[in-house]
C-alpha cells in the first residue's frame, strides 16, 4: 500500500485570490444585509408573528446538519475502520468545522438582539433543547479540531480511534438535537414528531456528503489532482444510499400523519393544497432532492460520468434547501389547531381564518444573509486547504489504501520524510 | 373612576389587604388633578410574589359579544400597544402580521353543528409553559404567582418560544419603538406577551384592563382572580359552571379557562 | 420630515453640547443634574453622589431582577425613579427625554462614551399616572410636595 501524501492546495494565486475575493464579497453583502435587518428591525424581512423563523433558518439548519454530515467520511475511515476513506478524513473534518461556523453565524445574526450573544453564553436554561444545542455545537467544534489533530499529527495518532468514536457519537447527538428543536414542539402538528430526530440525521448524511463531494471534485479538478473511478464510485453509491434513506423517512413521516385523523388536514394541505409548499415538497424535496439524483447515481452510464455525479450532488443540495424550507416554514405557516373540529371565521391575529395558511415570503436580505453563511463555510475551507495539508495529492485507484482494515497490516502509517 | 364590578369575594390575603389600605391612604393624601389613566397610586409591592396565589382568568364565551373588541382595545391602551408605529413603506397586511398584539378576538364555528362562539385569546399562563421550557436563556419564565412573562433584559430574540406556544400568544417586536409607557417597556428585537397586567398586580389593583373593559361594556365575560383562593369569585365560578382549557390534551394546566367551548 | 429635522437638530445640539462639555469638564468635576429637575433641588440621590456615580448601574441591574421576577417595585433603586426625578421640562412643560444628549442620563453617558440602552425599551419620560407634565406643573404651582415613595433625598443612608 502506498503512503498517502497531503499537500496544500496549489492552484494559481490569481485564481485562488479571485475565489477568495468572490466569497469575501458575498460575505460583505451578507454583512450589509445583517446590518440592515438589525438596524431596521425584522419588519424588513418576510418573517412575522406567525412564521417566526424564515429563510435564514433554512440556510442555518442546512449548514449545521451538512456540517455533521460532512464529518461522516472521516468517521467511516477511522471509527468504522475503512482505510480507503482515510485520505479524505482531513478535508471531511475541515468542512465540518467550516460549515458549522457558517451555519451558526447565520443563526446568530438573525437574532432579535444579536449584541446579547453573551447573555446566551452566560444564562442557560437546561430544559431547553436550544441550550443543549449551544453545547453540542461548541463541543462539536472542539472535538473535530482535536480529531483533525489526531489525523494530522503523528503524536495524535494513538488517540485517533477514540476521538473518532467520540466525534461520531457527538455528531449523532448534534443532528438528533437539531431535529429535536422541531421534534419536541407539541404546539405545531407538523413538528411534534420524534421521527424528525433520525430524519435530520439521514438528511445530514445526504446533504453533508453532497457538499463534500462537490468541494472535493472542485478542489481536485482545479489543482489537477486525480480522483480515481473507484473512490468516486464509492462516494456516489454512498450518496445514493443516504438519499434513499431520506426518502424512506419522508415516506414514514407522511404515512404516519396520513393514518392519524387529526393530521389529515395538515397532510391534505401540504401534499395537495399548500401552493408554494406543495410545489417545494413534490418538486424540490421528492423530485430534485430525491428521485432525480437517485436515478442519475444508479444509472449505468450517467452514474459513471463525473459531471452527472456533480449534477446529482447539486440537486441533493437544492432539494435539501427545499426540504428544510418545507420542514421549517410550511410547518409554521399551517395554522395551529387550537379548536379541532371548528373553523375559525374571524381572528385578530391571523389564526388561520377558514384554514388559511400564515403569510410568508422571503425577502432579499434574508436570502443574502443565508448565502453569506454558505460563503463563510467555503471561505474557511478554501483558506484551510490552501495553508495546511488537508488534501491528499492523489485519489487515483492504485494509490488508495485498502478497503478494509487488515488485522496484521499497519494502516496508512506515513513514514518519516 | 375605576370600575369595581370585578372585585373578588372576601379578601383572605391579609398582606394584600394591608397594602391596599396603604394604597388608599396614599391616594387620599395626593392632590391629583392630572390623573388620567386610572386612579392608582397604590403602594407598590415590597415583598417577593409567592406561590400562595395563582392569577387566572375565566372567560364565559356565552357572554362574549360578536363584534365587540373592548378587551383588545383596552389591552392595547393599557400596555401601550396602540403606540406602535407602522414603519414607513410597510404594507398594511404585512404590518398586521408583524405588529405586537397581546389579546385578540377569535370567532369560530363548529364544523358539525354550526354553532358560533366568540372568545378572547391571549397567553394562557400555563402551569407548565412550553415557552419557558424551550427558552435557551431562561428569559421566558413563570413568576411565583403564575404569571408567564418575558424578562426582556435577557431575551436574545431567538423566537423559539413563539414556535413552542400552542396558543400563538407571543409577539416579536419587529420595529423600532418610541414613546413607551413607563409601565410597559417595549423594544425592538424582544418577544413579549400578555402578563396579566403585571404592573397592576404589583400595585395591588383588583383586575386587568381587559376585564375592566369587558365589564364596562356590560358583558362581564371575563373574570380575573386568584385560582388558589377557594373563596375568590373566579374559583367559585369555576366550581359552578363547566369550563375547560384550550388544548387540554397538552396537559399544560392553563391559568385561563373557557366555558362554553 | 419634521421629525427628521427635529432629530437632526437634536443630534446637532447633542454634538455641540458634548464638545462644550469636553472643554468645560476637563477642569472640574461637572454636575450633570439638569436645572429644573426635581433632583436639582435635592442634596443627593438615593445614595451619596459619589456612590451613585460609580454604582448606579449595579443598583438598577440588581433591582431589575427583583422587579421583573419578584414583582418588587417599592425599593429606592428604580429606573422609573431616575426618570421621575431627573427629568426636566421645557417652557411648554413638556418633559425632555432623559437619554437625550443634553439631558441627565444622555449627557453623562455621552461624556464617558458608554452605550446607554435602558431607553431602547423603557420610557424616557415619566408618563405614568399621577406624574404627567401637567400634574407635575400643577403640583409645583400649588407648592405640593410630590409623593415620595422611594426614600430619595438620601434619607435612607
Amino acid at each position: 500500500m502506498k503512503r498517502v501524501v497531503y499537500r496544500e492546495w496549489r492552484i494559481a494565486p490569481g485564481r485562488y485570490w479571485s475565489i477568495l475575493g468572490i466569497l469575501a464579497a458575498v460575505i460583505a453583502v451578507a454583512a450589509l444585509a445583517f446590518g440592515y435587518m438589525e438596524h431596521q428591525g425584522h419588519w424588513v424581512t418576510g418573517m412575522n408573528n406567525s412564521v417566526v423563523w424564515g429563510t435564514p433558518h433554512v440556510f442555518a439548519v442546512f449548514l449545521i446538519i451538512s456540517s455533521s454530515g460532512a464529518l461522516n467520511i472521516a468517521s467511516i475511515g477511522s471509527a468504522f475502520g475503512k482505510p480507503i476513506y482515510k485520505p479524505l478524513g482531513r478535508l471531511s473534518g475541515l468542512l465540518a468545522v467550516a460549515l458549522l461556523m457558517g451555519g451558526l453565524l447565520v443563526l446568530v445574526t438573525d437574532l432579535g438582539r444579536p449584541e446579547r450573544l453573551i447573555v446566551a453564553m452566560t444564562h442557560y436554561n437546561f430544559r431547553s433543547i436550544f441550550a443543549w444545542n449551544i453545547f453540542l455545537y461548541t463541543g462539536f467544534m472542539g472535538i473535530v479540531i482535536a480529531y483533525l489533530w489526531t489525523m494530522a499529527d503523528r503524536q495524535g495518532e494513538p488517540f485517533n480511534r477514540p476521538v473518532s468514536i467520540l466525534a461520531l457519537v457527538w455528531r449523532l447527538a448534534l443532528t438528533t438535537g437539531t431535529g429535536s428543536i422541531f421534534g419536541f414542539i407539541v404546539a405545531r402538528q407538523a413538528y411534534d414528531a420524534a421521527i424528525l430526530g433520525p430524519m435530520f440525521v439521514a438528511m445530514s448524511f445526504a446533504y453533508g456528503l453532497a457538499v463534500f463531494i462537490l468541494v472535493l471534485m472542485f478542489s481536485f479538478a482545479d489543482d489537477d489532482r486525480p480522483i480515481g473511478p473507484k473512490m468516486l464510485r464509492r462516494l456516489k453509491n454512498l450518496l445514493a444510499l443516504f438519499v434513499s434513506i431520506v426518502l424512506y423517512f419522508t415516506l414514514v413521516y407522511h404515512l404516519t400523519n396520513l393514518y392519524v385523523a387529526e393530521n389529515n388536514a395538515l397532510e391534505y394541505w401540504l401534499l395537495l393544497g399548500g401552493g408554494i409548499y406543495t410545489f417545494l415538497f413534490w418538486i424540490g424535496w421528492v423530485l430534485i432532492g430525491g428521485l432525480l439524483p437517485l436515478g442519475i447515481l444508479y444509472h449505468p452510464e450517467l452514474g459513471q460520468d463525473r459531471r452527472w455525479i456533480a449534477g446529482a450532488c447539486a440537486m441533493v443540495i437544492v432539494g435539501g434547501l427545499a426540504t428544510l424550507y418545507v420542514v421549517i416554514i410550511a410547518s409554521q405557516a399551517f395554522p395551529i389547531q387550537m379548536f379541532p373540529g371548528s373553523t375559525i371565521l374571524e381572528s385578530g391575529f391571523l389564526d388561520g381564518v377558514n384554514g388559511q395558511a400564515a403569510p410568508y415570503w422571503p425577502t432579499i436580505p434574508e436570502v443574502l444573509l443565508g448565502l453569506g453563511g454558505v460563503a463563510v463555510g467555503l471561505l474557511i475551507t478554501a483558506v484551510g486547504v490552501r495553508v495546511l495539508q488537508f488534501l491528499p495529492e492523489s485519489l487515483a485507484d492504485d494509490l488508495l489504501p485498502a478497503d478494509e482494515e487488515q488485522p496484521t497490516a499497519p494502516t496508512a502509517q506515513p513514514k518519516p520524510v | 373612576m375605576k370600575d369595581k364590578t370585578d372585585r373578588g369575594g372576601p379578601q383572605v390575603d391579609s398582606s394584600r389587604r394591608k397594602f391596599i389600605g396603604v394604597a388608599a391612604g396614599v391616594s387620599a393624601a395626593m392632590v391629583a388633578p392630572g390623573v388620567i389613566l386610572h386612579s392608582v397610586s397604590a403602594a407598590p409591592r415590597s415583598e417577593p410574589v409567592t406561590s400562595a396565589v395563582r392569577w387566572g382568568l375565566l372567560v364565559d364565551t356565552a357572554k362574549c359579544a360578536d363584534g365587540c373588541s373592548a378587551c383588545v382595545d383596552a389591552c392595547n391602551q393599557e400596555n401601550g400597544l396602540n403606540l406602535q408605529d407602522k414603519p414607513e413603506g410597510l404594507s398594511e397586511p404585512k404590518w398586521d402580521s408583524q405588529k405586537a398584539l397581546w389579546i385578540r378576538k377569535i370567532k369560530l364555528q363548529d364544523n358539525q353543528t354550526g354553532r358560533i362562539t366568540n372568545l378572547p385569546m391571549m397567553c394562557q399562563h400555563c402551569e407548565h409553559p412550553p415557552c419557558v421550557d424551550v427558552c435557551p436563556t431562561g428569559a421566558s419564565f413563570k413568576r411565583a404567582d403564575g404569571i408567564v412573562m418575558v424578562d426582556r433584559h435577557t431575551c436574545i430574540g431567538c423566537r423559539y418560544c413563539m414556535i413552542a406556544c400552542p396558543y400563538k400568544a407571543r409577539s416579536f417586536i419587529h420595529h423600532d419603538t418610541n414613546d413607551q409607557l413607563t409601565r410597559a417597556p417595549r423594544g425592538k428585537g424582544c418577544v413579549e406577551s400578555c402578563n396579566l397586567c403585571v404592573h397592576r398586580r404589583d400595585t395591588g389593583e383588583d383586575s386587568t384592563a381587559c376585564v375592566d373593559a369587558c365589564a364596562a361594556e356590560g358583558h362581564h365575560a371575563i373574570v380575573f382572580g386568584d385560582l388558589k383562593d377557594p373563596e375568590s369569585r373566579i374559583s367559585q365560578q369555576l366550581r359552578d359552571m363547566p369550563s375547560r382549557q384550550v388544548r387540554e390534551d397538552l396537559a399544560l394546566n392553563t391559568g385561563v379557562r373557557y366555558s362554553g367551548v | 420630515m419634521a421629525k427628521a429635522v427635529f432629530r437632526a437638530s437634536l443630534a446637532a445640539v447633542g454634538l455641540v453640547w458634548v464638545l462644550a462639555a469636553q472643554t468645560v469638564l476637563a477642569a472640574d468635576a461637572k454636575r450633570y443634574v439638569v436645572e429644573g429637575s426635581r433632583a436639582a433641588e435635592l442634596d443627593s440621590c438615593v445614595e451619596p453622589t459619589e456612590r451613585m456615580r460609580r454604582m448606579h448601574m449595579d443598583f438598577i441591574k440588581h433591582q431589575r431582577i427583583s422587579t421583573v421576577h419578584e414583582g418588587i417595585r417599592s425599593t429606592k433603586y428604580s429606573l422609573t425613579g431616575c426618570v421621575d426625578c431627573h427629568i426636566s421640562y421645557d417652557a411648554q412643560a413638556q418633559p425632555q427625554p432623559i437619554d437625550r444628549p443634553d439631558q441627565f442620563c444622555g449627557a453623562c453617558h455621552a461624556y464617558v462614551a458608554v452605550d446607554l440602552n435602558c431607553f431602547d425599551c423603557h420610557a424616557s419620560v415619566p408618563n405614568h399616572a399621577g406624574l404627567d407634565a401637567e400634574a407635575q406643573a400643577a403640583h409645583r404651582a400649588a407648592g405640593v410636595k410630590l409623593p415620595d415613595q422611594s426614600g430619595r433625598n438620601g434619607e435612607s443612608h
